[in-house]
């Protein structure tokens, strides 16, 4: 009796929950999309609607000034080329590097293996902290140079347990033991058949890395002086945070749009820049998805 | 006579298994060579710096160099623990993570638990698609949104306050404004991206509990509740650990990207300030002094986490 009348509420609950889900999934969509798709919406619209907030869902008085400028703006391609070179060449490090910590790493017993491990999970806790850190870059002679951008990153710890557990997980011990047999060193194992089956961790590594490389401004903030070698970041942080643009690209910017304010031209650019910068990131990523995933789900397994 | 030939038989064993590691490092060589790139990077890039504390007990003298420095103690410390930023820097670090740890933990483990509701997989991955979009901004980016959408004059936001009859809020200058902005900016970014690891914990909850425990009659709320949150709960523990264990390093990056004249009561760090004092006016003892003892306090925190989650939960990082 009692078992039943509970069943009859229990289909009203479940409703009222599922009612109460789907309007809590929409709002967080809502709200995470809206924000980027007003971006894209403003950078092609009329400035002057824009500010005065004529602008919310469907672009108003459209033009393409903005894209145009940001096209002319010599030092945001120039930046945009540096950071290309910066993520390229320190990803490859990075996955080389990381790949091949975790090969070693992942080998059943070796001496050492124990101290090495300590000695790279250790640097996950404690660290030099800014300061000495940059005075070792100092020291070291690399302070505004290409390789302040790639080296001090090299290998991440985190990414180098989740490239280990991979290998450890789902290369068995067999394999290198008749590879041995075989007559095949430890490097050709490693090239040959251990790199070969481990390309989902390589497309998270690679990922992983890229994205960190391509979104970063500490280290150019740390350790690079001249404009010249700035990664996109650092000339983002001038335009969108800091307000600051190259007085040339600007001065040129006044004479031809003279119907249009330097003001509303500023905001114009702030728009379509961040379509620019972030671009290359937003439309990969969907691909790229279930790699990220993956990684996330090598590193929970750790535990 | 004997314990002339015991001494000599242990020596011969030791001989022996000298022998035997020697004879099996000269066998896995090519690992040593392997690995003997990271290990260098690890000692010239992680553990030069560590040795480079020795600066925060120095009175650093660049004309005198590192080694001939003089020795002060724990001079460095004492000048910060009784100088004025001490309180200041040290409380804004602790609220702003306190707050931010309380605000972003439950709040993806609950869009977890309703998203994982749903039966339609392909409908699940799209969503989940789409909220992990902003995880991939980066942080300048971000706050440049945060300047155009919060603009007291023209920004969307105040838009909304004002039409709603409210009156315009210059919420990058109020100091008061400061945190909610810091991690309500960060939840919106990672809200989808840090549910991903609860999600994927959820997927091995076994569907038979599910199943029988429909069968008694329990509605999905209950499920919810009695199944899918203990079956988490070691992941929220591990996370927990972690995330106590990096509340005095609150990120410096988007704190000083956000930091102006105007709001720095409230958003000035440790490691904000470590960054004025030791880049910006080249105080590299002090700054050093600093920031050690922020990074001695965070392991402090880590350790006792650690140890107490091992007792209660028997879930540990190590």
């Amino acid at each position: 009796m009692k078992q039943k009348k509970h069943r009859v509420k229990m289909g009203i609950s479940d409703r009222i929950y599922y009612a109460i889900a789907v309007l809590i999934v929409a709002f967080v969509v809502v709200i995470t999309i809206y924000p980027l798709y007003f971006v894209c919406v403003a950078s092609v619209s009329d400035p002057t609607l824009v500010l005065n907030g004529k602008v919310l869902f469907l672009p108003k008085g459209i033009q393409l000034q903005g894209y145009q400028r940001i096209f002319q703006y010599k030092n945001i391609w120039s930046s945009y080329l540096n950071t290309v070179i910066y993520t390229v060449v320190g990803t490859g490090l990075n996955v080389v590097m990381t790949m091949t910590a975790a090969f070693v790493l992942s080998r059943r017993r070796f001496y050492g293996k124990q101290l090495i491990m300590l000695m790279i999970v250790f640097t996950m806790y404690f660290g030099g902290g800014m300061i000495p850190t940059y005075l070792n870059i100092r020291n070291l002679h690399l302070l505004d140079s290409f390789w302040a951008m790639i080296l001090p990153g090299a290998v991440s710890a985190y990414n180098l347990i989740i490239a280990r557990s991979f290998m450890q997980s789902s290369i068995p011990h067999e394999m290198q033991e008749a590879a041995i047999i075989d007559g095949a060193s430890y490097i050709q194992f490693y090239l040959k058949i251990v790199l070969p089956l481990s390309t989902p961790v390589v497309g998270v590594l690679t990922l992983y890395y890229a994205v960190g490389h391509w979104n970063s401004y500490m280290d150019a903030l740390l350790y690079l002086s001249s404009r010249e070698k700035y990664p996109l970041q650092m000339i983002l942080r001038e335009i969108l945070i800091q307000n600051q643009f190259s007085t040339a690209d600007l001065a040129s910017m006044n004479d031809t749009e003279a119907m249009m304010s330097a003001e509303n031209m500023k905001q114009l650019l702030k728009y379509g820049l961040i379509v620019v910068s972030s671009l290359p990131m937003i439309i990969l990523y969907p691909f790229l998805q279930k790699f990220f995933v993956k990684g996330v789900m090598i590193g929970s397994l750790k535990d | 006579m004997t314990m002339r030939r015991i001494t000599r038989k242990k020596n011969s064993l030791n001989g022996v298994t000298i022998r035997k590691v020697m004879y099996q490092m000269k066998a896995d060589y090519q690992l040593y060579l392997l690995i003997l790139p990271i290990v260098a990077y690890f000692i010239i890039f992680k553990y030069f710096p560590i040795y480079g504390l020795k600066i925060a007990f120095l009175d650093y003298d660049p004309a005198l160099g590192f080694e001939k420095s003089i020795w002060v103690g724990f001079d460095n410390f004492m000048e910060f623990f009784t100088g004025p930023y001490f309180e200041l820097t040290l409380k804004n670090t602790l609220v702003l993570s306190f707050y931010s740890l309380l605000a972003s933990m439950p709040i993806p483990i609950l869009f977890a638990l309703v998203l994982n509701s749903f039966r339609d997989s392909k409908g699940r991955k799209a969503i989940q698609t789409i909220t992990y979009a902003p995880h991939f901004i980066s942080t300048i980016v971000i706050v440049g949104m945060l300047q155009l959408f919060l603009s007291p004059s023209s920004g969307i936001i105040n838009r909304l306050v004002v039409w709603g009859g409210g009156k315009a809020i210059n919420f990058l200058g109020e100091p008061s404004m400061f945190r909610h902005v810091y991690v309500w900016s960060g939840i919106w970014q990672n809200l989808g991206w840090d549910s991903v690891i609860y999600l994927a914990a959820l997927s091995s909850v076994n569907p038979e509990l599910h199943e029988a425990a429909q069968l008694d009659g329990a509605n999905r709320i209950q499920r919810m509740r009695y199944i899918d949150l203990p079956g988490i709960l070691p992941t929220i523990v591990i996370l927990l650990i972690l995330h106590f264990g990096s509340i005095m390093s609150v990120g410096f990056e988007k704190v000083y990207l956000l930091q102006n004249t105007t709001n720095s009561q409230t958003s000035e760090i440790i490691a904000t300030y470590t960054y004025k004092q030791g880049i910006q006016r080249a105080q590299y003892g002090y700054s050093a002094a600093v920031g050690m003892f922020n990074s001695v306090v965070n392991l402090f925190l880590l350790t006792v986490v650690n140890k107490i989650s091992k007792k209660v939960t028997e879930v540990s990082l190590w």
